[in-house]
């Protein structure tokens, strides 16, 4: 049952074999009984799901659903959603109740999706482990000693252990595509501005994209039929035609050509998740694809270019948590100074903290253009790598991620061996390309997962090289043990 | 020692658009605290600025006016600093690439003491659009500060000039010409007292003849011309005193204080912040295309010195009062009512720049509180043109209009103003002033002037003023010849 695509549950409600009532009381108590142990949710609200739920029923007894109605869907809790919690994994934001909906959440309950939660999150998406959480830690669940990757670590391990039917997720340098791979499941991070940032707590505004993370290709394409399009509140949306992200899923493969990058097969990759990669190449061949080799010779400054501009954008973005208007403030202070520094030192937790400083640091007058600037310049170089390799190949494959799930705590005080865990995705969110990854085998019983990066806004095409490959693959209906 | 000031001034205008530069949200003057702050304005986690393309409209209107480049591409930058009424923490604003670039204003320096009036050009450095910040309330409520965040997100045009003016008079003439531009081309309202035109005034002093800039002082905030004169006169003053006993200006930024005269440093160059200015990345860089100017000017309204021109060229005003009947719009456009409604324009200007402006001077009103409108005053231009009545009957028709009567021929009637211009009762009047003065006319003939005056008062008189006074100086010539 709980391994059922969006299709299927949306055939279940449509033909009333389940309402959406139902389907929602069925998830939250499997949350009920699952999330102790692995801490996806931050916040739940049992009330306001049904009272979707029985809307979404409503909907559907009038002939009026769509593909996603009634469907319990996670939101990463980046998202405001009017009345619900809104923490960003912060303590700064622990009681911030948003007055407002993100487009993104406007987009859900225009189709009569039901809002099963906020999910657990590294805070203020700063993290590739879920580990700096004010709520916790997300284990894992394919095994939970081990972290679920991050920024969209709740998300992840949400999907994975079938605690929703699918989620969203944000994706700033891997959010998306990193969890997806060490949790074992589908995540697409779209091209830059294809998705409506409004109402999405920024991180970095010229990085952050929101993407849908569910168990198939298909499912992800479901998701972007909802997500995306133009939303004229936010400036860097595109005003493009609504596409069908669904549309090219049955095209075969015959003739595609495969750029395989070889800095993505270098020093740094581990062997076993190499090995995966590999055999998952092998089946793209099988099906028809040519491969060819490519290069992107500029990935190795993409980590660099990453630690100057996102702190960067950070250190402006975060400056409205001044415990002035909402959010937290610290209890007791001296003067308007005191009251900034106490509220932001309490508030904030120790990785954010560190980015903002670099941020600053990097903006400060006589820094700037040694280090904002330059990474401007080699930001463009990273882009005009991807428009080369784009001439000889339609799509990218590679690892998603270095290494399967590590242990919770292993890399929690090497900030940088855990911004290494992005060195495969952080350049396509710097040229604003899309990317996902695609559940591709295990090694040592922890998925890995597939990168393919497209070119700009051919996510369909993407959703059909996954999906197609999901046709020939089961990697993706595998489930943790303990779970159904 | 001879000194010299050195001078720049920097004006944010609050620009006349119904909402807010990056928001939806409306600038209305006077809200009640906080009801005209959307979310955008508060800053709530996860919004985004939209920028409202009527603030840039305003700003190509500016460059139009001022024949400046206007930029095809401009980038809005993050300004960051912490302050509570600045609810983002940085305030969006234009840094390396504003929208209006070069650019230049004539200026009419009015004349003080035996110095004459002049004409300067001060050139534009460039304008560029901003977003304002919020206010703090202090005393609400008891023992708290609070914010009110309707002005956060109004839509501001920061426009900066070079180091130009060399005088209090210079710089206030500049301010003055710059608020009235504003308002002419209906970008700003102009109110001072709101807030609506605000200028920071840069003021260093050197020796005379030195091309190099002594260390400036800015004085903030000025929101009057008056403490704009005073304040540049007391930071001088000041300036010139501290060199000349030894000592060095630090570079800092002051308050002027209206009641004791001074300025008083708020903070010195050292803790000024480090804004770490970057290019805003919610926001896309902002083109204005060669369509779009056009657009725009096809809505601007033709400009002063276009206008001075044209007095100058179709009415033969020369071009001081050219220049003073187009120093404001609202004075322009009573000028030309005045003309379109049959007035002779010499006269009309006269006028207007005579006794209308001084009524309005006297009593403090502007020309839309004035009681005597154009119209009028061309129906009581006519009457004047056809002889109805003199000149001096004139100001007292004037008077009575101006005291709430309303026509013109009514008030001549019933005062009974009417000149006069029957030659032959003229002939009959001057020759009784002749038999009775007979004193005077020996006078004259003995060649003194004086004495033909004398006896066209007298005429003047007996005919209780009414008569022509031309025609008693004709009449009277020949009489006498």
């Amino acid at each position: 049952m709980m391994n059922r695509s969006l299709k299927q549950f949306g055939e279940m409600l449509q033909t009333k074999k389940i309402s959406s009532v139902e389907l929602t009381q069925t998830f939250l108590a499997r949350i009920a009984q699952h999330n102790p142990s692995i801490n996806a949710y931050i916040a739940l609200d049992e009330a306001k799901s049904l009272a979707q739920a029985k809307a979404a029923d409503a909907l559907i007894a009038a002939g009026k659903a769509s593909p996603l109605t009634g469907i319990p869907i996670a939101q990463k809790d980046i998202f405001c959603a009017k009345d619900w919690p809104t923490t960003c994994g912060s303590k700064m934001l622990a009681n911030f109740v948003a007055p407002y909906d993100a487009h993104v959440i406007t987009q859900f309950d225009g189709v009569g999706a039901v809002n099963l939660g906020k999910t657990n999150m590294d805070e203020f998406a700063m993290g590739s482990s879920n580990e700096t959480s004010y709520f916790g830690g997300v284990k894992n669940p394919w095994d939970v000693e081990r972290v679920p990757g991050g920024s969209s670590g709740g998300s992840a391990a949400a999907v994975a252990a079938r605690l929703c039917a699918a989620a969203t997720g944000t994706d700033t340098g891997g959010s998306i595509r990193q969890p997806a791979s060490l949790c074992g499941f589908t995540g697409l991070k779209p091209t830059y501005g294809v998705v409506s940032r409004y109402g999405m707590i920024a991180f970095a505004s010229s990085l952050d994209q929101a993407g849908p993370m569910a168990k198939s290709a298909e499912d992800c394409a479901l998701m972007m039929n909802v997500m995306a399009g133009f939303d004229e509140r936010d400036s860097t949306s595109l005003n493009r035609e609504k596409e069908d992200y669904t549309r090219d899923l049955a095209k075969p493969l015959q003739g595609l050509r495969v750029g395989l990058p070889k800095e993505f097969f270098a020093e740094g990759l581990d062997a076993s998740v190499g090995k995966v990669i590999d055999e998952a190449i092998a089946a793209y061949k099988k099906l028809g694809a040519e491969i060819v080799e490519i290069s992107l010779p500029n990935t190795g400054l993409s980590i660099p270019v990453y630690y100057v501009l996102a702190p960067a954008e950070a250190s402006s973005n975060l400056s409205r948590y001044d415990g002035v208007r909402y959010g937290h403030r610290t209890a007791e202070y001296t003067d308007l100074m005191d009251m900034y520094c106490k509220s932001r030192a309490e508030g904030f937790g120790a990785e954010v903290k560190r980015r903002i400083l670099i941020g600053t640091y990097v903006l400060s007058a006589g820094y700037y253009d040694a280090y904002y600037l330059k990474a401007q310049q080699i930001r463009r170089l990273i882009a005009q790598d991807f428009v080369e390799a784009f001439k000889h190949c339609d799509v990218i494959m590679g690892p998603a991620a270095p290494s399967t799930a590590f242990k919770a705590g292993e890399k929690v005080d090497d900030p940088v061996a855990m911004y290494l865990q992005d060195i495969y995705t952080i350049s396509t969110n710097l040229a604003g390309l899309p990317g996902m990854s695609v559940p591709a085998g295990f090694s040592n019983g922890l998925p890995v997962g597939l990168q393919i990066i497209g070119n700009y806004f051919d996510e369909a095409r993407m959703l059909n090289v996954a999906h197609q490959y999901q046709q020939v693959t089961d990697w993706h209906l595998k489930m943790p043990q303990g779970i159904e | 020692m001879e000194w010299e000031v050195v001078i720049g001034l920097e004006t944010h205008t609050q620009l006349k658009t119904n909402t807010k530069i990056f928001s939806g949200a409306s600038t209305a003057f006077g809200a009640e605290p906080n009801t005209q702050a959307c979310e955008v304005s508060i800053a709530l986690p996860g919004v985004l600025p939209v920028l409202n393309r009527e603030a840039v409209n305003c700003a190509i209107k500016f460059g139009l006016a001022v024949n400046a480049e206007i930029a095809p591409r401009s980038v809005f930058a993050r300004k960051n600093y912490f302050y509570p009424d600045l609810p983002k923490g940085y305030q969006i604003s234009q840094y390396e690439l504003p929208v209006v670039g070069k650019g230049a204003v004539t200026i009419q320096v009015p004349a003080v003491g035996k110095n004459p009036a002049y004409e300067k050009v001060v050139n534009i450095t460039r304008a560029h659009l901003e977003e304002d910040a919020g206010k703090s309330v202090h005393g609400a409520v008891e023992g708290m500060s609070g914010i009110d965040l309707n002005r956060a997100g109004t839509p501001l045009l920061e426009i900066v000039t070079e180091p130009d003016m060399r005088s209090a008079a210079e710089a206030v003439a500049y301010a003055k010409k710059l608020h009235e531009l504003v308002q002419w081309i209906g970008i700003c309202d102009g109110n001072m007292q709101e807030g609506s035109f605000r200028c920071d005034v840069n003021v260093s002093v050197r020796k005379k003849g030195s091309d190099k800039l002594g260390t400036r002082r800015e004085i903030k905030n000025l929101n009057s011309f008056k403490f704009m004169q005073q304040a540049i006169e007391y930071e001088t003053r000041w300036q010139i005193e501290t060199l000349e006993d030894g000592g060095t200006i630090q570079q800092a930024t002051v308050l002027f204080n209206p009641d004791t005269g001074e300025t008083r440093s708020m903070r010195s160059k050292e803790e000024a912040n480090d804004y770490r200015y970057f290019p805003d990345p919610d926001l896309l860089p902002l083109e204005v295309t060669e369509a779009d100017k056009a657009r725009v000017k096809a809505q601007m309204p033709e400009l002063p010195e276009a206008m001075k021109a044209r007095f100058e060229a179709d009415f033969g005003l020369t071009s001081y009062d050219a220049a003073t009947l187009t120093a404001s719009r609202e004075l322009a456009d009573y000028f030309v009512q005045t003309v379109s409604a049959g007035a002779e324009a010499k006269p009309a200007a006269n006028w207007v720049m005579g006794a209308v402006s001084a009524k309005l001077n006297a009593e403090e009103k502007s020309l839309a509180d004035s009681p005597v409108n154009p119209n009028q005053l061309a129906s009581l231009l006519k009457r004047i043109a056809d002889n109805t009545i003199s000149n001096n009957a004139a100001k007292q028709v004037f008077e009575a209009l101006w005291n709430g009567e309303k026509d013109v021929d009514a008030i001549i009637a019933e005062k009974g103003l009417k000149q006069e211009s029957d030659s032959g009762a003229i002939e009959a009047i001057i020759d009784e002033v002749l038999k009775a003065n007979p004193a005077m006319v020996e006078e004259f003939k003995a060649g003194k002037e004086k004495a033909f005056n004398a006896l066209v008062g007298q005429a003047m008189k007996a005919s209780k003023g009414k008569a022509n006074p031309a025609q008693v100086n004709e009449i009277l010539k020949k009489k006498l010849s």
